[in-house]
C-alpha cells in the first residue's frame, strides 16, 4: 500500500511521496540519475513530436508527443481527457492524479513516451451519468468539493487507496494518511474524509459478493 | 403586487434541505469543464516573460529571434522600452504558438535589456526599515482617549502582524478568446461572468455587446477573479494577431505572484480597561501593505468598535506602506481576517493581564457589538462545542513541554443580496428553465437557484433545468462580498412567482377559480387548501398551447430588505484548540469550532462546506501560509506549492460546525456566508496557540520558528 516501499515508482516516475523518500535516503546526484534513467526509453528521438501508443483505460490510443511532453500535457492537450487537472506541475498537489499500474501517480511528473506499456487510468474511465462510480457518488453524497478543480485528483487518488486497501472498513484517520499526496484550496477535506470511508464499503463490498 | 415574501420556515419542502450539489457528478468524475480545459480548433497557446527584477525600467525589448521560432504566430510586447517595473514578475511579453512548450520556447529568446534599479523594499514587517515607504493615512480620535486611560486600573500593550498571503487559486487565472472580425468569444476563469465582456471590451475599445462570455465552472476565485485583467485583453490581441483562438492560463509561479494577494496587517494596539475586563480605551498605530499601492486601515477596533456603541474612547493611526510587490485584490472578507485577528490577540492580552478567563472578559464587552444577543448565544453555545470550562486553563499555568491551549475570534459581515436579474421559462411541454448571468464559485449557485425555483413551482428539484455562465442570460452581479446566493435567490423567486402568476390565468378558467386563489403544491395547480381542485402540472402546462411563459424578477438592493428576501448582517464566533509542542514549537490544531448565522439558510449541507471550507482556509492562515520576501534580489522565495504552505488533509484536526438556524435569523432572508466564517478563525488559532505558549506569539503564521522566538524573548 505504501508507495515510499515500492522501488517500481522512483524507477519508472514520481510521485511526491516517493520523491520526498528519494531526498530522504539519496543524495541529490542519485536522484538525478534515476531521474534520467526514466528518460532512457526505447525508439524515441526529439525534439519534434515523435509517435507514442498509450494503453488509456483498457484501449490503445496513437498519440504524437514531444519527448518532453509531460503525460498531463498529453493528456489535456493531445487527447482532450481534462479530468486530470494542471495545478502546482511539480509534484506536489496531486491535481493531475492517474493510475499508472495500478497505482496512483501524478501525471505532471511523467513523461508521457515513459508511460507507454504502462496501464493507464483517468478519471474519464469512472462512470458518470446516473449511476456513477461508488467514489464519485461518496463525494457528491458528502459534499466533497466546492470549486471541483482538485477533485478529480482526489477521486483517483481515494480510487487507488481503497482499491489497495486490504479492508472495506477504513477509519477517517487511515484515509487521512492515504490522501496526504493531494492538497485543496477551497477546503473539502471533512467531506472527503467521510466520502471515502463511505465509498470504501461499497467499492469492497461489490468486489466481495 | 404578488407576495415574494419566503414560505414560512416550517412549510419549506425544498428550500432549507440538505440536497446534494446537482452538478456534483460532472465535476467529481471530471466530466465538468472548465475554462482552462477547452480545446478549441486551431487553439494557439500562450507562453509569458515576466521581469525577474523587483524595481527595473525597460530599455529595449528585442522579439526578432522569438518570432522566427518554430510554431510562434504572434507576440506582443506588454511592456515596451521606458516601461517602469514595480514588482518582480510584471508581464513583459507574450508568444502565442502552436503549442505551449514552443510558445516558452520562443520566450527565452526574447531579449530584454534593463536598467536595473536596486532600492526596491518588499518587507514590511518592521515599519522602521520602510523609511519614506510609509505614508500616513490619517488619525481617527473618538472620546477622551487620554482620560480613559488614566481612568483604566489596568493598561495592556502588544503588537501584532499578519502577513501577505496569496490567493493561489487552484485554476489559475486566465482564459480561451476567439477574435473573429466584428465577434469575440471569451472563455474567462471568473467571478463576474455578466460583467467581463464590459470590462474586456473598455479596455480594447470594442462593443461588448460583441463579446459572448462563456462559463461553466470556475476554479476558485476567493476574490481574484473580477477583471478581465492583462492577461485578458493580451490574449484578445494575440488571437486578432493570429486570427486564431489562443489560451493563456499562468503558471503557477505568475499565479502565486502577480494573480492576487492580501495585505498585510501590523499594529501596536495598548487597551485600557477596569478591573472587571470593561474596555475603555483603545489606541492604535498599524500599517499595511497591499502591494505598490498602500493598504488602507483595517477596520479595527473589529466588531467592538461598531458605530455609535463601540469602545468609546479611540485613537488610531495608520501608515500606508507602499512596496515592490504585486498588487493586492480583494480577498474573501477583505481586511476582516486582519481586523480580527489584530482586535482579538488584543482583547486576548488585556484578559491575561488581567488574570480573567478571555471568555468572560468577551462576554463583558459584547455591549460594544452591533449584536449582542447574538453573540453571546454564540460564544456559550461554541464554549460548549469546545468543552471551553474544562479545556481552558490561564496563560502561563501549565508546565509541561506539551501544552494545550483555547482562543476565541469573532466575525461580523455584511452580505445582502447583490443586483441580479433572473429569467424564468415554463415551457408547454412542463419544462421549467430559470436563466441568470452568475457563477458558481463552489457555492453550490447553480443548487439554491433550483431550490428556490422548485420550491416555488411546487415541484423537485429535476424538474428545473438551471442554466448559469452566460453573459447572454439576464445580469447578476459579480460573486464577491458574499452577496451571490442572496442575490439569485431573491431574482428567481420573484421571477418564479411571476411566471406562476402567468399560469394561474392561464388555468384558472379550467379549475373554476379565480387566478389569485390557485397555488402551486406537489406538482399540482390547485385551488388554495384544496387538493380536490386541482390539474397536474403537466396539464397546467398544456393549457399553454403553443406559447411558453417568460418572466423576470429582480433583486434591487436597495428594496431588498422591504421586500425581505434578503438583508445585511452575520455574525459569527470561533474557538480554536491547540497543542504547542514548546521544545520543538510545533502546533497542532485538534479542533475548531464554528458557530454561525446568516439568515435564512437555504441548503445547510452546502452552508456547513462553506464553514468547513473557511476554518481550513483559516488553519492555514495561522499556521502555515504566508509570502515569503527575498529582501536582496526583492522576488518571491515560494512561488510554489511545495513552500507556499497550504493544508493538506491531515493537517486540520477535527473541525465542528454548528449553523445558527433559529427563526429570528430566518426571518432577515438569506444573508451570504462566503466570507464571514474565514474572518475569526485565525485569531482564535492565535490566540489558542498563545494561551498553550504561556506568551503571546505575535505574528502569524505561528510556524515553530516564530513560536521558539516568543518563548525565547519570554525567557531572556
Amino acid at each position: 500500500m505504501s508507495f515510499e516501499q515500492d522501488p517500481d515508482v522512483q524507477k519508472k516516475g514520481f510521485s511526491r511521496r516517493g520523491l520526498l523518500k528519494g531526498i530522504g535516503v539519496t543524495s541529490g546526484v542519485g536522484l538525478l540519475e534515476k531521474g534520467a534513467e526514466a528518460q532512457t526509453t526505447a525508439n524515441v528521438q526529439g525534439p519534434g513530436e515523435v509517435p507514442i501508443t498509450l494503453n488509456l483505460n483498457g484501449k490503445p490510443v496513437k498519440v504524437a508527443v514531444e519527448p518532453r511532453t509531460t503525460l498531463l500535457d498529453a493528456l489535456r492537450d493531445k487527447l482532450d481527457m481534462t479530468g486530470a487537472k494542471r495545478v502546482c506541475d511539480r509534484g506536489t498537489c496531486g491535481a493531475c492524479t492517474v493510475i499508472v499500474d495500478g497505482k496512483a501517480m501524478y501525471a505532471c511528473t511523467m513523461l508521457a513516451i515513459d508511460a507507454q506499456g504502462r496501464k493507464i487510468r483517468t478519471i474519464e474511465s469512472l462512470a458518470a451519468g446516473a449511476n456513477p462510480h461508488p467514489m464519485v457518488k461518496a463525494f457528491v453524497n458528502h459534499d466533497a468539493q466546492q470549486c471541483g478543480y482538485c477533485t478529480p485528483g482526489f477521486v483517483m487518488a481515494a480510487t487507488n487507496f481503497v482499491e489497495r486497501s486490504a479492508t472495506a472498513s477504513l477509519t477517517e484517520d487511515q484515509v487521512k494518511d492515504g490522501l496526504g499526496g493531494n492538497l485543496c484550496r477551497c477546503g473539502t477535506y471533512m467531506g472527503i474524509r467521510k466520502a471515502v470511508v463511505e465509498a470504501a464499503k461499497e467499492m469492497k463490498g461489490a468486489r466481495n459478493a | 403586487m404578488p407576495n415574494y415574501s419566503w414560505p414560512p420556515m416550517d412549510q419549506r419542502k425544498v428550500m432549507g434541505k440538505r440536497i446534494s450539489r446537482t452538478d456534483g457528478v460532472v465535476k467529481a468524475s471530471g466530466r465538468a469543464k472548465y475554462a482552462s480545459d477547452l480545446n478549441r480548433p486551431g487553439m494557439l497557446y500562450a507562453a509569458l516573460l515576466s521581469c525577474p527584477y523587483a524595481h527595473a525600467k525597460v530599455r529595449s525589448v528585442d522579439t526578432a529571434e522569438a518570432s522566427k521560432m518554430p510554431g510562434v504566430k504572434a507576440i506582443r510586447v506588454v511592456s515596451p522600452a521606458g516601461t517602469e517595473i514595480q514588482w518582480a514578475m510584471t508581464e513583459v511579453a507574450v508568444v502565442a504558438a502552436e503549442t505551449e512548450a514552443q510558445a516558452k520556447d520562443a520566450v527565452r529568446k526574447i531579449k530584454v535589456d534593463y536598467e536595473v534599479l536596486t532600492d526596491h523594499v518588499v518587507e514590511d514587517v518592521e515599519v522602521a526599515k520602510v523609511g519614506a515607504r510609509a505614508k500616513p493615512s490619517g488619525e481617527q480620535v473618538t472620546g477622551d482617549v487620554d482620560a480613559a486611560f488614566k481612568e483604566s486600573d489596568v493598561v495592556s500593550e502588544g503588537w501584532y502582524g499578519i502577513p501577505v498571503l496569496t490567493h493561489c487559486c487552484l485554476e489559475p487565472h486566465g482564459q480561451v478568446i476567439e477574435w473573429k472580425g466584428e465577434k469575440m468569444e471569451y472563455w474567462p476563469s471568473t467571478q463576474n461572468v455578466s460583467g467581463l465582456a464590459g470590462d474586456l471590451g473598455r479596455s480594447l475599445q470594442f462593443p461588448a455587446a460583441n463579446i459572448t462570455v462563456h462559463m461553466d465552472h470556475v476554479g476558485g476565485g476567493f476574490g481574484s477573479k473580477f477583471n478581465s485583467d492583462r492577461w485578458g485583453m493580451e490574449c484578445a490581441q494575440l488571437s486578432k494577431e493570429s486570427g486564431r483562438p489562443v489560451k493563456w492560463f499562468l503558471d503557477r509561479a505568475h499565479e502565486v505572484v502577480i494573480a492576487g494577494v492580501r495585505p498585510s496587517a501590523y499594529a501596536k494596539i495598548k487597551l485600557g480597561a477596569k478591573k472587571d475586563g470593561t474596555i475603555l480605551a483603545w489606541e492604535s498605530e498599524s500599517w499595511a501593505s497591499g502591494g505598490f499601492a498602500p493598504s488602507g486601515m483595517p477596520p479595527i477596533p473589529y466588531v467592538f468598535g461598531n458605530p455609535g456603541s463601540g469602545i468609546p474612547n479611540r485613537r488610531m493611526k495608520h501608515l500606508g506602506v507602499s512596496l515592490n510587490t504585486a498588487p493586492q485584490r480583494a480577498w474573501r472578507a477583505p481586511n476582516h481576517p486582519q481586523a480580527s485577528f489584530l482586535t482579538c490577540s488584543a482583547l486576548d492580552d488585556l484578559a491575561a493581564k488581567l488574570n480573567m478567563d478571555p471568555l468572560e472578559l468577551f462576554l463583558k464587552n459584547l455591549k460594544y457589538t452591533p449584536r449582542p444577543e447574538t453573540y453571546e448565544k454564540q460564544f456559550k453555545k461554541a464554549a460548549e462545542l469546545a468543552e471551553w470550562k474544562k479545556l481552558w486553563k490561564p496563560r502561563g499555568e501549565q508546565k509541561g513541554a506539551i501544552r494545550r491551549g483555547l482562543g476565541i475570534g469573532i466575525n461580523q459581515w455584511a452580505g445582502a443580496g447583490h443586483a441580479s436579474t433572473c429569467r424564468v421559462k415554463i415551457h408547454p411541454d412542463s419544462s421549467v428553465e430559470v436563466e441568470l448571468g452568475s457563477q458558481d464559485l463552489g457555492v453550490g449557485t447553480r443548487t439554491v437557484i433550483g431550490q428556490v425555483a422548485a420550491e416555488t413551482f411546487g415541484l423537485p428539484m429535476s424538474a428545473i433545468k438551471v442554466k448559469i455562465g452566460e453573459n447572454a442570460y439576464p445580469s447578476s452581479g459579480a460573486s464577491g462580498g458574499s452577496t451571490t446566493v442572496g442575490g439569485v435567490c431573491s431574482s428567481t423567486r420573484k421571477a418564479s412567482v411571476n411566471a406562476l402568476e402567468k399560469l394561474y390565468a392561464a388555468v384558472a378558467e379550467s379549475l373554476g377559480a379565480p387566478a389569485d386563489q390557485l397555488e402551486a403544491v406537489d406538482g399540482r395547480i390547485q385551488v388554495k387548501g384544496n387538493a380536490a381542485k386541482a390539474m397536474p402540472w403537466k396539464a397546467a402546462c398544456q393549457k399553454l398551447g403553443v406559447n411558453s411563459i417568460t418572466a423576470e424578477g429582480e433583486n434591487v438592493p436597495k428594496q431588498a430588505a422591504r421586500e425581505g428576501l434578503n438583508s445585511a448582517g452575520a455574525a459569527g464566533v470561533q474557538i480554536a484548540d491547540v497543542t504547542v509542542d514548546t521544545e520543538t514549537g510545533v502546533v497542532k490544531l485538534n479542533r475548531l469550532v464554528a458557530v454561525q448565522d446568516c439568515g435564512l439558510v437555504v441548503n445547510p449541507k452546502l452552508a456547513e462546506s462553506q464553514v468547513y471550507g473557511a476554518c481550513i482556509m483559516s488553519i492555514c492562515g495561522a499556521l502555515m501560509e504566508e509570502r515569503i520576501m527575498d529582501e536582496i534580489t526583492g522576488r518571491v522565495l515560494n512561488a510554489d506549492m511545495e513552500f507556499y504552505k497550504l493544508a493538506g488533509i491531515k493537517d486540520i484536526g477535527e473541525i465542528v460546525v454548528h449553523m445558527d438556524i433559529a427563526p429570528e435569523h430566518d426571518k432577515r432572508g438569506v444573508i451570504g456566508l462566503g466570507e464571514p466564517p474565514a474572518v475569526g478563525g485565525v485569531a482564535a488559532i492565535a490566540n489558542a496557540v498563545s494561551n498553550a505558549a504561556g506568551v503571546r506569539v505575535p505574528t502569524v503564521p505561528a510556524t515553530p520558528d516564530r513560536v521558539l522566538n516568543a518563548l525565547a524573548r519570554r525567557n531572556a
